[in-house]
């Protein structure tokens, strides 16, 4: 599949008066045409940082940002673009929606205003015709009443409408990447299906590539081609879907799964994780992980496994496999 | 939002009712009045002059007479000045506004444009800037800034008048009488809007730091949207309407007149009418001023409340 993104060597570190936090540590990975990856994680594993690594977005937000590594979209270093390059591709080219639709929109504008943003700053359109199209995104995400939804503010409507919103502003100038950071995490659940499958149809429609962030491996399973698996601002591990999930090779990807409850399957009590994130600021050159595994060795310890192959379509960052391999 | 109106309107009726009573009482209960501050008069020409005025009536009577005067939109007469009190009014509001209405302006346009980018640039090297220059200016009194103004402006660079609203003796008319009244203006409205600039420059820093770390300002962003738009468009629209509340108190402030700068710079403004008229206990003047105050701070604070029906739509009314 041809490479629509590709990440290499990313680093977004930020610095603070305690000390150093590698948010993003020197991760690769790439999203192919209209393929969907899935990033998962744990809350502060570095997953949405990655997310605004890649819009431009954290110098924006004033701190010390991406530290090295290339970026390439459409065979262009998006970290070299100059600042205005970079906004005409925001919102056009790669759009972004996030966790929280509640807040994620002007409070004091209307969704007419803010969906015809967009339109009129990448497509040049006029008010009329960015109106008019406006009007067509609101129907196509689903909502009734398009014209007096362009007049509302939001909060006159619900989350899982304001999300649609927010999806309707994301693809109104069909972009060629999305990256959707838990989407739908906010929501309820039979509105979570409804989000996912909208999405799902957006992407076969215009063979858009998806960048979903999610910590819930149920959206995983329904929506990924390709899985990347992150610990700490490392990437753990990686693969396509059905390997991933039939055979994960990473003890956290491993204990991530079992964590998840099965349908028809009586458990006592759901597994967890022992233990808890590292702080980001005591990181020593180890495998992160090493303090919450049931197969913790030495080598663990003092050293950070790095990502391999393991078969033909999964990669992993683990010394159990590393051994392995060696070995073999 | 009619029958808020309305309901607002006669609450206001009941308050300035009650705020004119408290008022009056206040002026004709101060021991001493107009009269007896006047050295040269015998005792039984003081006793015919209370008379004539009415000044040895009891005070609810006096209260009555002068807000049924009051309501028909007669405030009475300057006894000091011996004029209506409308009519100085009149004269001298206007001149007070005059100088307001500017520095206002100023104040506002600065305060919004240097604390945007202040927030932006938290912490900036322009930030530190801002912050050493407003703190320098809020505490140096206005008085001072005034003198030293005058001093370098106008004594020794004889660029600026010193003092006054014309030139003395000037009888200009038209375009040329405008000029004159901007050259003398400068000094007062410079320094008033030196003064008012630091508190306001502060507030509206801190409203756009809470703005911008907002969802929907990364959501602008991840747009696309200029950074400049950004800014001015989705987040100062939002960092505005805490602001709505200080727009009621600038109405008072507008037509209140300022006391120590109409001092120093020998402005004919209402200021200055009305502490002149307090050492001479020209109470209908003050009651009148006051109750002037009264009457604009209730109009304010119902327009704040207006405005922010327009400006915020989670308001309702």
């Amino acid at each position: 599949m041809e490479n629509l993104l590709r990440v290499n060597r990313l680093s977004t570190h930020f610095h603070t008066d305690e000390g150093t936090v590698k948010a993003v540590d020197d991760i690769s990975f790439r999203v192919g045409k209209g393929e969907t990856v899935c990033i998962v994680g744990e809350s502060g594993c570095g997953k949405s940082i990655t997310a605004m690594s890649i819009m431009g977005l954290i110098q924006a937000q004033g701190a010390s940002g991406v530290t090295g590594g290339t970026i390439e979209f459409g065979g262009e270093d998006l970290l070299k673009l100059g600042k205005n390059e970079l906004r005409t591709l925001r919102g056009s080219e790669i759009s972004m929606i996030f966790q929280e639709p509640m807040s994620s929109l002007n409070p004091v504008m209307t969704i007419g205003e803010q969906l015809t943003e967009p339109l009129r700053i990448h497509r040049k359109l006029n008010r009329k015709a960015a109106a008019k199209r406006a009007v067509e995104l609101i129907a196509q995400v689903g909502i009734s009443r398009p014209e007096q939804i362009m007049d509302s503010y939001p909060h006159e409507l619900s989350g899982g409408m304001l999300q649609r919103i927010m999806i309707a502003i994301a693809i109104s100038c069909g972009p060629k990447l999305l990256i959707a950071d838990e989407p739908t995490t906010a929501l309820d659940v039979t509105i979570q299906a409804q989000i996912l499958d909208m999405l799902r149809r957006f992407k076969d429609e215009s063979e858009m590539s998806i960048m979903l962030i999610t910590h819930d491996l149920g959206v995983v399973a329904e929506m990924a081609d390709y899985v990347i698996v992150m610990y700490a601002g490392k990437i753990v591990e990686e693969g396509e879907v059905e390997v991933l999930f039939d055979d994960p090779k990473h003890p956290y990807t491993r204990g991530l799964l079992r964590s998840k409850p099965v349908l028809g399957q009586l458990q006592d009590e759901l597994y967890s994780i022992p233990g808890q994130v590292p702080d980001p600021l005591e990181l020593t050159e180890s495998c992160y992980f090493h303090d919450r595994c049931e197969f913790c060795m030495d080598i663990c310890r003092v050293k950070g496994p790095p990502l391999r192959g393991v078969g033909e379509r999964q990669k992993t960052a683990c010394w159990l496999y590393e051994e392995a391999n060696v070995h073999a | 939002m009619g029958a808020y109106l309305s309901k607002r309107l006669s609450y206001i009726m009941i308050i300035l009712a009650a705020a004119s009573l408290m008022i009056f009482c206040l002026y004709a209960m101060t021991p001493g009045d107009f009269i007896s501050s006047n050295i040269k008069l015998s005792a039984e020409r003081k006793a015919e002059l209370r008379e004539i005025y009415g000044l040895n009536r009891p005070v609810l009577e006096r209260y009555w007479t002068w807000l049924t005067h009051a309501l028909r939109g007669d405030l009475g007469y300057s006894l000091a000045q011996q004029r209506p009190v409308l009519a100085l009014f009149n004269t001298y509001i206007w001149n007070s506004f005059l100088l307001a209405v500017v520095s206002t302006f100023f104040t506002w346009v600065i305060a919004v444009i240097v604390g945007v980018v202040a927030a932006y640039r938290q912490y900036s090297w322009f930030d530190t800037l801002v912050m050493i220059v407003i703190f320098g200016a809020m505490s140096i009194p206005s008085f001072f800034i005034g003198l030293f103004l005058i001093k370098i402006f106008a004594v020794d660079l004889h660029l600026l008048p010193p003092g006054g609203i014309t030139t003395t003796g000037s009888n200009a008319v038209g375009w040329a009488h405008v000029q004159e009244v901007i050259k003398h203006m400068t000094l007062p409205v410079a320094v008033m809007t030196l003064l008012g600039t630091g508190s306001l420059t502060r507030y509206f820093r801190s409203n756009m730091i809470d703005v911008i770390r907002q969802d929907y300002i990364r959501t602008a962003r991840a747009k696309g949207v200029k950074e400049s738009k950004v800014l001015f468009g989705h987040a100062l629209r939002n960092a505005m309407l805490p602001a709505i509340t200080l727009v009621g108190f600038e109405l008072p402030a507008l037509f209140g007149g300022s006391l120590i700068i109409e001092k120093i710079f020998n402005w004919p403004g209402i200021g200055q009418l009305y502490i002149q008229s307090f050492g001479q206990r020209d109470y209908p003047l003050l009651m009148g001023f006051t109750m002037l105050i009264a009457i604009l701070t209730v109009i304010g604070t119902l327009l704040s409340d207006v405005l922010y029906r327009i400006a915020d739509p989670r308001v309702k009314l």
